[in-house]
């Protein structure tokens, strides 16, 4: 900014037009995770004349950069925790550019503090995750990549630091860079980018590296500033407006408070109320600025309804033709955050957007492995662990699923004696009452040749290929042709077809809704014992409802799972009709045919996309199996 | 601040409708909340917030005002002011006790003073009224303890901190349940910064303390501060002569121990231009943070806010 150019009013105007963005830093005790953001405040400008003389007074008494000022000081904070060299709390740190302000949630990464990193991703839009060049990929940066992953982050920023550690080669960031990416493609990571730094010297921080010529990519700071912002203000997103507070300024005046947790609402939008299912249509968005228009996500406002409908916090408004669930038991991802384990059985008080509701934990499904990602039975979850549970209300809740819309899928476990928070969750699926029983006396049993023993023994990994999409897609078909070509290069794999189940193990379950779930589900279990096997299975059904699909991918280990959506549109499907089923359904002799009358739901973030009205099926084969090459599952 | 254009939504939107819904939790899940109201430009900024988060509704709890008897009197006519207004209900609390023992900044120094008039204060008053929430307008890029302040901090029943024992902060989900004689201390400007705060005072026309804006006023200069010299209870120390100079305040608190800083900044717009130039942070200003850095933290320990 120089001082002549400098116009304070022009200045304002584009401060006031700054976007926000908030990430969260993750990496290893030594990574230099705390050298970075030092190096990224003072680049930017953040550190003022005062800090820096307390921070030369503190790098001569802590520092261990001996004579040049230790920039990770600027960002440690505690005493304690200064003393021993290490962060142990989650700190927020302020930092703002020519376009955007940004939010850091600065996470330890010290092994014990799971917790601290789930929560510092819990409000982040981008991780920014740390490995040290000089030591490579530790067990830690796996660690902390599935957390971010698993707490629903779509960008990560890989800051391998310490270049000046390995004379800044271009060969030793590439191996990690290829390292790193095949395990983030396990996990289904997608929006992935690398940079080669130093902190120390601010090399690829906020200035373009004259050491590393060979790197011709963005610095940090310009990754930063070019990220996305959450996508969940776009207006494809349903409507959900959980009420927070009920506003009684007079006796004429009544209004429902509270923050749109997704999509958008207009003045004169019909709503329904959950649970009770009352409907009404807004009649003004209240505002201390005016009545507004229109209001999005993420805004704190004030709704007044035409009816007298008796509201109060907790119900939520949506539009009726996008409804959430409402159902008194779900499954979930549990991030367990107390000394005292979870124990099913024992009573919770859940806090679900601004829902309070007494819960009890039924059963954990399985715990996760961080290290291995490897699934185990459980008991009880442990302060720090990871595992998928089932808990159920006594009454009606109202929510999403977390993949779709975090901010009404995601839940705190309060403990009802001490009052503290003691787990995370985030929602994958409802539960409906009828298959939800479970043998109680019956475990899992650990078999001689583990599951990884018998996929290696086949040059594979094992693998649920899971093919969606309309009748007369298309999915029989590739999954066939894609199963010869597996069975050519000697790959194990089974082809588990809709019609064959139907015939033999599912001959009992018809089309109803709950017959399609309870379909879907066994198919899932045939699925998880064939990939315990060691086999790479295709399964080919219809599968025509999101929570379904994610019921099975959470039986599975983490990246088992691959969804590949076979794409073709409805009238193609429709002409193409194989089988004479559209030609039925229209006519009125077979019911709840999907896509007719019956929703067909397409993947959100589907793995693979196949669009099978461009290509031929040759060329579906092989870009599948460019596709399992690259993400690790055919090995050789 | 209209918040109806969803093309451009601003960093300021965003804070501004985080701490709307953060003021509202506290109302809808608190028993008896308050507001601690120090008459600064982020008791200002906070005060602003509420009235927008309630709207067309008056504040649904009071404003706390814990007084030193040490203000500057553009403070007392500033909260008077306030104290006027229809539907506000401010309580002023002084440390009598103190006051009967002639406690002050010139005879016990800046970090007694503080702890008997201001920590003691406090606590007499959260106890008195049984407040079981109490809002403040610290922010986490203060001062490095801060940042990892939660926006909910859990006091025990003796109003202490402890940073082993704050409650995990995860999406937007509170937890501000208490047992009794325990309390939540809520921060609802966390996540703003000093330039936030006087962005937003601009771009909302909030009304400040005159003190903030640069005008000549008699200082002197002592330990490196420039101290105004408000009225008698500063005595001068022998030779010393107040002088006029073109100064304002970054901070305030008790008059002697804020200090003033030189500056022909006389508008908000010069102020926040002389702020991007500036090259000092504000707690610099504050006679009560130079012992040492990790400073801070040990008043908060002891319940100081």
């Amino acid at each position: 900014m120089s001082e002549s150019a400098f116009d304070i009013e022009d200045y304002l105007e584009q401060h006031r037009n700054k976007e926000l963005l908030r990430f969260v830093t993750c990496g290893s005790v030594d990574d230099g995770k705390s050298s970075l953001i030092g190096r990224i405040l003072y680049d930017t400008q953040q550190v003022l004349d005062d800090q820096l003389e307390a921070l030369g007074r503190d790098s001569r008494k802590f520092g261990t950069t001996g004579d040049v000022p230790d920039l990770a000081l600027l960002v440690d904070g505690l005493q304690a925790e200064r003393e021993q060299g290490i962060t142990i709390d989650v700190a927020y740190r302020y930092f703002t550019t020519e376009r955007r302000k940004f939010i850091i949630a600065d996470c330890p990464g010290h092994e014990q503090y799971t917790r601290n990193m789930v929560t510092g991703a819990s409000t982040a839009d981008l991780a920014l995750v740390l490995v040290d060049a000089s030591s490579g990929l530790q067990q830690q940066t796996r660690r902390h990549t599935y957390l971010v992953h698993l707490m629903g982050i779509r960008q990560l920023v890989v800051a391998v630091n310490k270049m000046d550690l390995v004379d800044y080669q271009q060969h030793t960031f590439d191996k990690i860079e290829q390292a790193y990416r095949r395990f983030a493609n396990q996990l289904g990571v997608e929006g992935l980018t690398c940079i080669p730094v130093c902190a120390l010297n601010g090399a690829n921080v906020s200035r373009a590296a004259e050491e590393m010529p060979w790197y011709e990519g963005s610095t940090i700071v310009e990754c930063l500033e070019q990220a996305d912002i959450d996508e969940l203000r776009s207006s494809h997103q349903p409507f959900r407006f959980p009420i927070q507070y009920v506003n009684r300024s007079s006796n004429d005046f009544r209004g429902y408070s509270g923050t749109l947790a997704s999509g958008q609402v207009r003045r004169g939008d019909a709503v329904t109320a959950l649970p009770s299912g009352k409907t009404s249509s807004i009649r003004e968005i209240v505002s201390y600025d005016g009545s507004l228009e229109q209001a999005h996500a993420a805004q704190s406002i004030t709704l007044r309804l035409e009816d007298e409908i008796d509201l109060s916090r907790g119900d939520w408004l949506v539009h009726a033709n996008e409804l959430p669930r409402v159902a008194m038991a779900f499954d979930a991802r549990m991030v367990w955050m107390s000394e005292r384990p979870m124990l099913p059985g024992r009573q919770y008080d859940l806090k679900l957007t601004s829902i309070d509701a007494p819960v009890t934990p039924e059963f954990i499904h399985h715990r996760v492995d961080v290290n291995t990602l490897e699934h185990h039975p459980a008991e009880q979850l442990a302060l720090n662990e990871i595992g998928y549970c089932r808990l159920r209300s006594s009454r009606e809740l109202t929510f999403d699923a977390f993949d779709r819309l975090p901010h009404s899928g995601s839940f705190i476990l309060i403990d009802r004696v001490d009052n503290s928070t003691v787990g995370a969750g985030m929602i994958v699926r409802p539960v409906s009452s009828d298959h939800d029983d479970r043998p109680e006396h019956v475990t899992w049993h650990e078999m001689g040749i583990s599951k990884r023993a018998r996929a290696q023994q086949k040059a594979q990994r094992p693998t649920v290929l899971w093919f969606t999409g309309l009748s007369g897609a298309g999915k029989s078909t590739v999954a066939n042709a894609l199963e010869q070509a597996l069975f050519k290069r000697g790959h194990h794999s089974y082809l588990l077809d809709g019609d064959n189940v139907r015939l033999g193990l599912n001959r009992d379950l018809g089309f109803s809704d709950d017959d399609r779930v309870e379909n879907i589900r066994r198919i899932g279990e045939v699925s998880k014992l064939m990939a315990d096997a060691g086999l790479v299975v295709l399964s080919a059904f219809i599968s025509p409802f999101r929570a379904d699909r994610a019921m099975v991918r959470e039986l599975m280990e983490d990246g088992e799972f691959i969804e590949i959506h076979i794409d073709a549109p409805l009238e193609i499907c429709e002409q193409r009709d194989p089988k004479g089923l559209y030609a039925k359904a229209r006519a009125g002799v077979i019911n709840n045919f999907t896509g007719i009358d019956s929703p067909y739901e397409p993947p959100l973030d589907p793995d693979v996309v196949i669009d099978t009205e461009k290509l031929s099926i040759d060329e579906c084969v092989d870009e599948l199996l460019v596709y399992l090459k690259q993400r690790g599952v055919l090995i050789g | 601040m209209s918040q109806s254009d969803q093309s451009c939504w601003t960093h300021l939107q965003a804070l501004e409708a985080e701490s709307i819904h953060i003021l509202r939790e506290v109302v809808a899940t608190a028993e008896r909340p308050v507001m601690l109201y120090s008459i600064g430009k982020d008791s200002a900024v906070m005060l602003h917030l509420a009235r927008k988060a309630f709207y067309p509704a008056t504040l649904p709890f009071p404003l706390l005002h814990v007084d030193t008897t040490w203000k500057f009197p553009e403070m007392y006519a500033q909260r008077d002011k306030l104290a006027a207004e229809p539907g506000i209900e401010l309580l002023v609390h002084t440390n009598q006790e103190g006051v009967r023992d002639g406690v002050s900044p010139m005879t016990h120094g800046a970090a007694v003073h503080t702890d008997i008039m201001k920590t003691q204060a406090l606590k007499q008053a959260l106890n008195e009224h049984r407040f079981d929430a109490a809002f403040g307008g610290a922010r986490r890029d203060e001062e490095r303890s801060r940042a990892k302040e939660r926006v909910f901090s859990f006091r025990d029943a003796h109003h202490r901190w402890d940073p082993k024992q704050q409650r995990p902060e995860l999406w937007n989900l509170y937890n501000g349940r208490v047992r009794k004689g325990e309390s939540i201390r809520v921060f609802p400007l966390s996540n703003w910064t000093e330039l936030d705060v006087w962005q937003y005072i601009h771009l909302e026309g909030i009304e400040v303390v005159p003190l903030y804006l640069a005008a000549p006023r008699p200082v002197v200069e002592r330990d490196g501060l420039l101290i105004m010299r408000v009225d008698e209870r500063l005595p001068l120390l022998p030779g010393e002569q107040p002088s006029i100079e073109s100064v304002r305040f970054r901070t305030l608190g008790c008059y002697p121990l804020s200090g003033a800083v030189r500056s022909d900044a006389a508008t908000l717009p010069e102020i926040i231009e002389e702020m991007l130039r500036a090259r000092a942070s504000e707690r610099q200003g504050r006679a009560i943070d130079h012992d040492e850095s990790a400073s801070m933290e040990k008043k908060k320990r002891e319940g100081y806010f």
